[in-house]
């Protein structure tokens, strides 16, 4: 057989909890979302059962725009990490709507990293079959 | 600073060897630096009524006391955080004796990551587990974040690059700490000095944070601690190191090392926190401090201890650092049993155990004239002295 296929993903699975499934199974259709409060508003990331705001339970999902800029960033060289052939780049990322997530930086050499660069999400796949939001800087 | 009947004193310390590995279980090594602490103090073990350690710690009571022979015990808790709760067993402690819940109180925490967890290995798979203070790891693992150096570093990074901290600004805190250590014989780098240059030349562990020599290691050991009333200590074998304040704080937001979500990275807000109850309470001030005991699993968390608790201003802790101060010389001696980095990682209570030494004067870098010792493991910390 003589097909191209894309290397087989090798990247650890999402660990899923009951409060935050919902995230996981949004990254693997490709959508980033968070957990709103659905009687308050307020946006809350890492997602909870209830809002410390108003203390509702009622929660809702919303996709966010995927851009944000990078908060923090570092490339754990040893030990290598489990599942990544190349040290990834970790980075905190504050999304435009205010939250922060750790996820990725790809495409980006360490040199033209700092806080502040503008990235925009895309997913990558997981050993598993699941998918996890990383980011990529903007061209300005 | 309310008014408390019963006040409360460390009578007694107790530890075992540190080294590399051990073939002793954890319990053994519990039962042997508490039996220490009891001796230490001159106290029978048959009265000790309370019991205190982490939530991560892998001995169990009902082990301590079939060990020891504890005969009717009144009080246990496990405490949560990780490496924090290594001050807030005192918090605890003194909060038990201080009620008049429980007359002798026992602290330990025992490792052995040669037999045991081996916190420097990579996880990517598990269950949270409620406890660690840290529900957030989950949001790591995918993402390579697998380790405490990194889920570290990445709120560090923030710090360094919003003050133009660098890597070689971490260097004195390394290099003065192995200086103690060096002449420490409890400490696995006795005999073993580095220069500002090893520091650089060492490997990355986490870039640009981290270097091997900025990162505690693994390691087998435990730490005891007897604690008792002032009154009672003052008739027992050492002299009493009295707890004159201890706190905790956790804000809002915050956890302990995959802490990614409150709203300044480039301040330690439990710190912080903890510092202001702390000199609440106690109606000291860092000025009245001669010498501080903080929990360095990595580096760049002396710096940021070093502005939360007022001995220098924001941003101000890589000039601090590098002008000598932490020496024995210095405005304020740090870690001068080697700190985890170089003492060895027994999840910040041996840090604690030199918090005693310094208040008692038996340390074997002694500050001269000690009358008020900080020991912080961040989300709890103390203020030591003599009675």
């Amino acid at each position: 057989m003589n097909t191209t296929t894309q290397p087989a993903a090798t990247r650890p699975d999402p660990i899923l909890t009951p409060d935050a499934a919902f995230f996981w199974e949004g990254a693997k259709r490709g959508e980033l979302l968070a957990q709103r409060c659905a009687d308050c508003g307020d946006l809350q990331h890492p997602p909870r059962p209830m809002c410390a705001k108003c203390h509702s339970v009622r929660r809702e999902q919303v996709r966010l725009s995927g851009r944000g800029e990078v908060y923090s960033w570092i490339i754990p060289r040893h030990p290598q990490p489990i599942g990544f052939t190349e040290p990834p780049v970790v980075a905190l990322i504050r999304l435009d709507e205010g939250i922060r997530l750790v996820s990725n930086l790809v495409g980006v050499a360490p040199a033209d990293i700092h806080n502040g660069v503008r990235v925009q999400v895309e997913f990558e796949p997981t050993v598993g079959g699941y998918a996890v939001p990383v980011f990529r800087p903007i061209a300005s | 600073m309310a008014e408390r009947g019963r006040q409360a004193a460390i009578a007694g310390i107790g530890q075992t060897a540190f080294s590399r590995k051990d073939e002793r279980s954890e319990l053994q090594l519990a039962a042997e630096a508490a039996n220490a602490a009891l001796l230490d103090a001159g106290v029978a073990a048959a009265e000790v009524d309370g019991m205190i350690t982490y939530t991560l710690d892998p001995t169990d009571e009902i082990g301590m006391i079939r060990c020891l022979g504890v005969e009717n015990l009144a009080f246990t808790t496990r405490l949560p955080g990780g490496g924090a709760a290594a001050a807030s067993t005192l918090h605890q402690a003194m909060a038990a004796v201080a009620s008049g819940v429980c007359e002798v109180v026992l602290v330990w925490r025992s490792i052995n990551q040669g037999a045991g967890y081996r916190y420097g290995r990579p996880q990517a798979v598990g269950t949270w587990l409620p406890g660690g203070g840290t529900g957030s790891l989950l949001w790591c693992m995918p993402f390579g974040a697998q380790a405490p150096a990194t889920w570290a570093a990445l709120a560090s990074q923030r710090y360094m690059e919003t003050y133009g901290v660098t890597n070689r600004d971490l260097a004195p805190v390394s290099v003065i700490q192995r200086k103690y250590a060096a002449v420490n014989p409890a400490a696995l780098f006795f005999g073993k000095p580095i220069t500002m240059e090893d520091h650089q030349q060492s490997k990355w562990i986490v870039e640009p944070v981290l270097r091997l020599l900025d990162c505690c290691q693994e390691n087998a050991g435990a730490v005891a601690f007897v604690i008792t009333t002032v009154e009672r200590a003052r008739t027992l074998r050492q002299p009493p190191v009295r707890i004159v304040a201890a706190a905790q704080s956790i804000p809002f937001n915050v956890e302990v090392i995959s802490n990614y979500y409150h709203d300044d990275l480039t301040v330690m807000p439990e710190a912080v926190g903890t510092a202001r109850r702390l000199y609440e309470q106690s109606g000291l001030g860092p000025r009245d401090i001669q010498t501080a005991q903080l929990y360095d699993a990595f580096t760049p968390q002396v710096l940021m201890q070093l502005e939360a608790f007022g001995f220098c201003g924001r941003g101000e802790a890589k000039d601090f650092v590098s002008g000598g101060n932490l020496e024995l010389t210095g405005l304020l001696p740090v870690n001068t049993h080697g700190g985890l980095i170089s003492e060895a990682y027994i999840h910040g209570m041996n840090t604690i155990a030199e918090g005693v030494r310094q208040a008692r004067g038996t340390a074997v870098n002694q500050v001269r004239g000690v009358e008020h010792v900080l020991v912080s493991s961040g989300m709890a910390g103390a203020i030591l002295g003599r009675v």
